[in-house]
């Protein structure tokens, strides 16, 4: 099959031009193309395999604190003319806002980057996507599992132009490869693999840690839920750096009194360091926001100390700061968002860990996390695919899943061990990516199991 | 339009498909926010495009596209149909799609007033008389509201002979006012979270919640709440109001009866159902006093359409009926497996997405138990819980928790002091079970719910659930300590 490069076709440049000189005024264009296609299996078959192409331009009208959006997908002349006109008149007709968000001046854009995108990632076709899917589903016949997952590659084009003369576009790309197999007795287990390279993805592999997992899981025992030493596997810590994203770490968050996040406070141990950047390679590397603001690197926990937050242009005008290039499509109600998140490592091993333990749990991965109270930083959520009882410093049984709630800077002021290795993980629901190692944590609270299904 | 859908048809045929289907859409979505007393962002996004299916030696291929041009068209069916020859390589049994007939026909959304040929202008004053009345409360940190429409045209035709075009319209709208202190952060929303209520249907719909008429009493009640007792821990007799029945029934009923859940086809997302096809007709899901339907055709529902994206027409069916679990969510290609033809539950989110099985309007029925005071009035000690505000529920659909925005105690058939961050848990069935008084008709309500979340990719969707106030005896409540 003949891979071509669709986004790039729409010439993200030629749109963006042609829409700034249709602007009477002030204002932003915001081109976004997206080639995505996703092969998914289940009952260790193909059963959805999709392709998508869709390129978006989004305009924003600005006059004396008023402004107007407006976007469309057909990107004809015509198409061009008619967004314009239409953001132009909703502006016109708008009521002006004293705290709008302002537009980025040129020179914090100036992003010409294709840091993260590889063309092979861009060009594979449904037969790569298919082998993969293959590999894996014969990962799981080896342990007479069931293969169910998803084997998805993207490419994204970004760019942005305003009335101040700033500039930016980057591309990026993503292969992501995950499984959760199944056997008798409910068993599971889970694996992923993410990578701007889909050379990177090593299905056979990915196969084979689910498959190890699910076969380990049969046989589970309830265990009663309470506190808990715990293991947390790196998919478990992406998922709670995640939901500290959503909770804590935006400016706005703060400003309007739903975050964890004091600045200059201890909220978690001294060995716990979290920050964001867009720019490091090993993570999934996206070098500007939706504002066009080059990304910069923010140290939001340092040595457990609520250190800096992340801001958009509304909110860094707000807190006289300069943006951190963490905006959102602007203007928006939900503020700034860290999507680029690291953990730092220590020195351990998820060995030495477990040999440390007299008794505890073992989690690999977290399903359907809730935040129950925002401003305490408390999250509930179920164990899947993989949870263990820890005897004497070793795994003993598999356990049914578990039920946690939990204030997490409390948790995380009790890490005993970090490992030294991390892991690139990929959220499962949105864009918060996160590589991070595995953690020991002193105490974790379990509140409810799953024992019994009938009335 | 025509000439384009004979054109994907007739090269998916000549290409060697066995079944195709073209959808074309165009959906318009404007919005209006305001918060803290300004236009936050007023916005139209328009998006159209097409998305070919194609079942080749019983294998799915779909590939979409938002050029509407002939070449493109052409390009689009060559690359649906080469993917469904790459998902023959990893195939078992070929897909086999149930009998429905193909049928020619139209649907539009039941509209008084074009939500889009309102004024701005009257649009933002709705939300600013209702932020003016949240700003003189004392002590309220944030303001929000918003205003939401959209208009989808969409036609369907299939290799099989049909074709469907429909309009759908629909409206919505809501209000929500923060507190905060140095420990605690309370937020009150009307007429619900998550965006406030949203419907099928116009304008209309919006001017009835009256906004402005409830937002002082929001606004005092996230004030109130800062300085409210703690949710109580234990078992306690738990009256839920509306809005929060209509996502319990949407997390613990309306996603296990996705038949493609219970196949395994979500297994590696947000996961599988309890409810396996063994369960069908024997399993009794709740007490006699719980009876549920999804049900298509309600006017005014989220979930309400004509036909869906199969080509197969609106329905109402049976889910629960009295306590029993009699029936699924089905597609096409999933109802042969219980021996039943679908029941039109098969839905895309946009021309770009393949349809998934999507609830409808999962509807718990109105029962018996009169007005939700004559409820309060016969429940001795317990609590009152009104507004979901979070949510999380386990991978088989079993152990769920809920949180809502506020609570009553309820003491002696009163409503006594008001109670912050209440929680309760349960396992489905037994929660079910434990249901002795749902309120009547005049307390039933049709909640939109249009942020609902399924499949890879992912899509929301919007769908809808009717219900009235409910009571459930020995519930655990307050979980968790913080």
């Amino acid at each position: 099959m003949v891979a071509v490069d669709l986004v790039s076709r729409a010439d993200p440049d030629g749109v963006l031009e042609a829409a700034m000189r249709e602007l009477p005024g002030e204002g932003e264009a915001f081109y976004a193309g997206r080639d995505a296609a996703l092969t998914r299996f289940a009952g260790s078959r193909i059963h959805q395999n999709v392709s998508e192409h869709d390129a978006t331009l989004r305009i924003r009208a600005v006059e004396g604190g008023r402004s107007g959006v407006a976007s469309t997908n057909r990107l004809d002349p015509d198409g061009i003319r008619d967004v314009v006109a239409r953001a132009v008149d909703i502006c016109q007709r708008s009521a002006a806002n004293p705290d709008s968000a302002p537009l980025p001046p040129a020179s914090a854009g100036g992003v010409d980057s294709r840091l993260g995108h590889v063309t092979a990632t861009a060009e594979a076709d449904p037969e790569r996507r298919a082998a993969g899917a293959r590999a894996v589903i014969q990962a799981a016949e080896g342990g007479a599992l069931d293969a169910s997952g998803a084997f998805s590659t993207e490419a994204v084009t970004m760019a942005i132009a305003n009335s101040n003369g700033l500039h930016s576009r980057h591309s990026t790309t993503q292969a992501k490869l995950i499984t959760v197999m199944t056997g008798e007795d409910r068993a599971s287990g889970y694996a992923q693999a993410s990578s701007t390279d889909i050379a990177d993805i090593d299905a056979a592999a990915v196969g084979a840690e689910a498959a190890d997992k699910a076969v380990r899981s049969s046989g589970a025992i309830d265990v009663e839920p309470g506190e808990y030493e715990v293991i947390l596997e790196e998919y478990a810590v992406q998922t709670i750096l995640e939901y500290l994203s959503y909770v804590g770490f935006s400016a706005l968050a703060v400003e309007e009194g739903r975050s964890f996040m004091e600045i200059g406070k201890q909220l978690m141990g001294e060995n716990v360091t979290i920050w964001d950047d867009g720019n490091d390679p090993g993570g999934l590397p996206a070098a500007m926001d939706f504002e066009g603001v080059a990304k910069q690197r923010v140290d939001l926990i340092s040595d457990g100390v609520a250190n800096a937050l992340v801001h958009d242009s509304a909110t860094a005008r707000r807190a006289g700061v300069a943006s951190t290039g963490h905006g959102l499509p602007a203007p928006n109600a939900f503020g700034p968002a860290a999507w680029n998140l690291f953990m730092a490592p220590g020195s351990s091993s998820k060995a030495a860990m477990l040999g440390a333990i007299e008794r505890g749990i073992w989690v690999t991965r977290f399903h359907y996390v809730n935040i129950v109270h925002p401003k305490r930083g408390v999250l509930t959520g179920m164990t899947k695919d993989g949870t263990f009882l820890i005897e004497q410093g070793r795994i003993t049984r598999p356990v049914r899943n578990l039920r946690f709630t939990q204030a997490i800077p409390e948790a995380f002021g009790q890490v005993r061990a970090i490992s030294a290795e991390t892991r690139l993980i990929s959220a499962e629901y949105s864009g918060i990516n996160a590589r991070v190692p595995a953690l020991r944590l002193g105490r974790f609270a379990f509140t409810g199991a799953t024992a019994s299904e009938t009335a | 339009m025509n000439e384009l859908i004979e054109l994907a048809l007739d090269a998916t045929e000549r290409g060697g498909a066995s079944y195709a289907d073209v959808r074309l859409s165009e959906r318009e979505t404007e919005s209006l926010t305001v918060k803290n007393g300004a236009l936050q962002a007023s916005s139209l996004d328009r998006s159209a495009g097409f998305g070919i299916r194609v079942l080749v030696d019983g294998a799915w291929g779909f590939a979409a596209s938002a050029r509407l041009e002939r070449d493109e068209v052409q390009r689009v069916a060559q690359e649906a149909l080469a993917i469904a020859r790459a998902s023959g390589m990893a195939r078992r049994d070929p897909v086999v799609l149930d009998g429905t007939p193909p049928v020619s026909a139209s649907y539009r959304t039941p509209v008084e007033v074009d939500p889009f040929a309102v004024s701005l202008d009257d649009k933002l004053a709705i939300l600013m008389d209702a932020d003016a009345a949240m700003a003189a409360v004392p002590g309220v940190a944030v303001r929000e509201g918003s205003i939401e429409s959209a208009h989808e045209r969409k036609t369907f035709a299939s290799s099989e002979g049909a074709r469907i075009d429909q309009e759908l319209t629909e409206a919505g709208a809501g209000i929500e006012a923060t507190a905060f202190n140095a420990r605690e952060s309370q937020v009150r929303s009307y007429p619900n979270s998550a965006g406030g209520q949203h419907v099928s249907g116009g304008f209309e719909a919006v001017r009835a919640m009256d906004l402005p008429a409830n937002a002082q009493r929001i606004a005092e009640e996230a004030v109130q709440l800062l300085d409210a007792g703690d949710c109580p821990s234990g078992e306690m007799d738990l009256v839920i109001d509306s809005s929060q029945m209509a996502l319990q029934v949407h997390e613990s009923c309306g996603h296990p009866i996705e038949l493609d859940r219970v196949l395994g086809m979500e297994a590696s997302f947000a996961g599988t159902s309890f409810l396996t096809v063994d369960k069908l007709d024997r399993l009794q899901y709740g007490s006699p006093v719980v009876n549920i339907d999804a049900d298509a055709t309600a006017p005014g529902g989220l979930g309400t359409f004509g036909f869906d994206d199969e080509g197969v027409p609106a329905q109402n069916v049976p889910i629960v009926s009295e306590g029993r679990f009699v029936g699924y969510l089905t597609s096409r290609e999933t109802a042969p497996v219980i021996g039943r033809n679908s029941m039109g539950s098969s839905r895309a989110s946009g021309w770009n997405v393949i349809p998934l099985i999507r609830m409808t309007n999962i509807n718990l029925r109105p029962g018996d138990a009169g007005a939700l005071d004559d409820l309060i009035a016969d429940t001795h000690d317990g609590l009152f819980i009104s507004t979901n505000r979070s949510w999380s529920i386990d991978d088989r659909r079993l152990n769920f928790q809920f949180g809502t925005q506020i609570g009553w105690r309820i003491r002696n058939g009163r409503l006594a002091e008001m109670i912050r961050n209440p929680t309760y848990t349960g396992i489905t069935p037994q929660f079910w079970g434990s249901c002795d008084a749902v309120c009547g008709p005049d307390e039933w309500h049709l909640w939109g719910v249009p942020n609902c979340g399924k499949g890879e990719p992912m899509q929301t969707h919007r769908v809808g659930h009717g219900a009235a106030p409910a009571r459930f005896r020995k519930v655990r409540v307050g979980v968790g300590r913080w």
